[in-house]
């Protein structure tokens, strides 16, 4: 378990973050830009040393303020993957995806070069420089460079966020091989939820230098006292399974615990899961069951919560057995359905509008 | 136009002295540069100073701190000849030691320069990679800063061919010894029939100037292009 507890100041700035990762799976660290999720990065790879707390890797102390304990970045066994790459420009991909292994810990396991290299798909690129390298095939250069370090943890720092939406999606299934592979924890910052509903297990919400809220992706993205509610991309995330395909109407079926959505046919095989964000946005709700809509997904659920939202809007919280959905309606919804905590509804989601 | 044996002399050890000073004074070069691009200490403005100073002062005053710290009675001369029986004033090492005095803010500005466009997330990069800091500075930024220690190295050669002041005061004017091309030129400039000797050998003083200035620009250009960028 990866455990942090930092304070540090930069000027007006104040971080005072604590949470702690589990020792699988990815933990997105998550946040609008100079939120200091970059900062507490940077504490637990050593590249900053904060003013006080405590970092702990497992039974390791990398950092104790109060014990004046610092381990140097050289020793932390922290692979990093950097937003702007990083890779050395004076050596070709192969000497730089190397550098690392050359140097790590003797009897450290991890990956074989030629596994990292196959799993990556940089096999055609090993002679090259970096600088004729695409953005996307840095990225994942910078990736193999430090899983090949033999790292104990592997810190994201935004590593999506200077290519452009063509150019993520090569590098974001590379993500999802090393994860699933490897059971690497994985520290992610990101200010993109998109890149959190694929990849992340856990979420970290930060703000102004605080953690607001950390759980796993699902649990928050129900909260609708975070900050997240108030994004138009806010909604409902769910873990799911694929059920089965129905490839003559275009349709998938997934389930989830409470039910079942059908949603425009996707590539998985059945068994595999799946997550979808159901954005509270598409989330219509009626308090009597619909009849001649073209709507395919008409859930029975409780209405749980409301929450106003903005000026005029207000969220939703609709419990469909063991999960629940977000949907966002008007104020005056509210009052001409005369909708109150309690009361049964049916919460409409469009199968068009999911995308696993 | 052909240059007599006493020309040639002049020439190669011109040559010699330069590239003794050049090898000598770099790696000190780099040194100060890395204390002046990435120091944090306070008397780094003091240093600046102390390096520029040859730049600002007249060689002639130089060759003359030289003189009074390297003289065989001097707080350095003296306990270096005591020691290790090392002469400097009025030999082929003092004059590359004046001149690479000399030359010591040209190559410390030109690596100081390539030093501060080296990204120091490369070398933080390294250090996640689990480099210390030596193999950092070996494998990160040594490479890095290479094509500035090459194009820096052939401008302070360039230059330290030409250096006069500085050498004829701490090293005099020895033929064969420290006479080197503009002291041989401006031996020749006093000289009855010196005439033809000193404009023979300003035309090569030019021609080797030019050359190796051409050079260190192709060089600079070549090496930034291997490092890809």
């Amino acid at each position: 378990m990866l455990e942090v507890d930092v304070r540090h100041a930069f000027g007006a700035f104040r971080l005072e973050a604590a949470f702690s990762a589990p020792d699988r799976g990815v933990t997105a660290i998550f946040g609008p830009s100079g939120c200091g999720k970059t900062t507490v990065l940077a504490c637990v790879a050593g590249l900053l040393r904060p003013e006080a707390g405590r970092v702990a890797l497992g039974p390791e102390t990398l950092f104790d303020g109060a014990a004046g304990r610092f381990v140097r970045p050289e020793r932390r066994r922290c692979g990093v993957v950097f937003q702007d790459a990083r890779l050395f420009p004076h050596l070709s991909v192969e000497t730089n995806l190397r550098y690392g292994l050359r140097r790590a810990q003797l009897g450290a396991a991890g990956p074989a070069f030629a596994e990292v290299v196959e799993l990556l798909g940089i096999g055609h690129l090993l002679a090259r420089r970096p600088g004729r390298l695409s953005g996307g095939e840095r990225q994942r250069v910078a990736l193999g460079r430090a899983l090949l370090s033999r790292p104990r943890l592997l810190l994201l720092d935004e590593p999506l966020a200077a290519l452009d939406a063509d150019r993520k999606g090569e590098v974001l299934p590379f993500l999802l091989r090393v994860r699933d592979r490897f059971g690497l924890p994985m520290l992610y910052v990101t200010h993109a939820l998109d890149e959190v509903d694929r990849l992340a297990d856990r979420l970290v919400l930060m703000a102004a230098g605080r953690v607001l809220a950390a759980d796993t992706v699902e649990a928050l993205s129900l909260r609708t006292d975070l900050p997240l509610a108030g994004r138009r991309d806010a909604g409902a995330v769910l873990a799911c399974r694929v059920a089965r395909h129905e490839s003559g109407r275009g349709l998938t079926a997934l389930s989830f615990a409470g039910g079942e959505l059908l949603v425009s046919e996707v590539p998985e095989p059945p068994g595999a899961a799946v997550r979808i964000r159901v954005r509270a946005g598409d989330v219509a709700v009626a308090t009597a069951p619909p009849h001649g809509i073209s709507t395919l997904n008409v859930l029975t659920g409780t209405l749980e919560a409301m929450e106003p939202s903005g000026a005029h809007e207000a969220m939703l919280r609709v419990r469909v057995g063991e999960s629940a959905l977000l949907a966002r309606v008007t104020r005056d919804t509210l009052d001409r359905l005369g909708l109150a905590p309690g009361r049964p509804v049916w919460a409409l989601v469009k199968s068009v509008s999911l995308s696993a | 136009m052909a240059l007599t044996p006493e020309e040639w002399d002049a020439v190669r050890l011109s040559l010699a002295v330069a590239m003794r000073a050049v090898l000598f004074g770099m790696p000190l070069a780099v040194g100060a540069a890395w204390l002046l691009s990435r120091g944090r200490f306070w008397g780094r403005p003091v240093l600046d100073a102390v390096v520029h100073l040859p730049l600002v002062l007249p060689a002639v005053v130089t060759g003359w701190l030289l003189l009074v710290l390297f003289g065989i009675r001097g707080p350095l001369g003296g306990p270096l000849l005591h020691w290790f029986g090392v002469r400097l004033v009025f030999t082929t090492a003092g004059a590359a030691l004046a001149t690479a005095v000399m030359a010591f803010p040209l190559m410390v500005r030109a690596v100081r320069l390539s030093l501060d466009a080296v990204d120091p997330g490369l070398e933080a990069a390294a250090r996640t990679l689990g480099a210390g800091p030596l193999d950092r500075f070996f494998t990160v930024t040594l490479p890095l800063i290479l094509p500035g220690i090459l194009s820096g190295g052939v401008v302070a050669f360039a230059a330290g061919l030409g250096e006069f002041g500085a050498v004829i005061t701490f090293a005099s004017n020895i033929p064969g010894e420290t006479r080197t091309l503009p002291l041989a030129i401006y031996t020749a400039t006093q000289t009855v029939d010196g005439e033809a000797t000193a404009a023979k050998l300003a035309v090569v003083s030019f021609t080797l100037a030019v050359g190796l200035l051409l050079l260190a620009d192709l060089l600079g250009r070549r090496m930034q292009g291997w490092l890809g960028r």
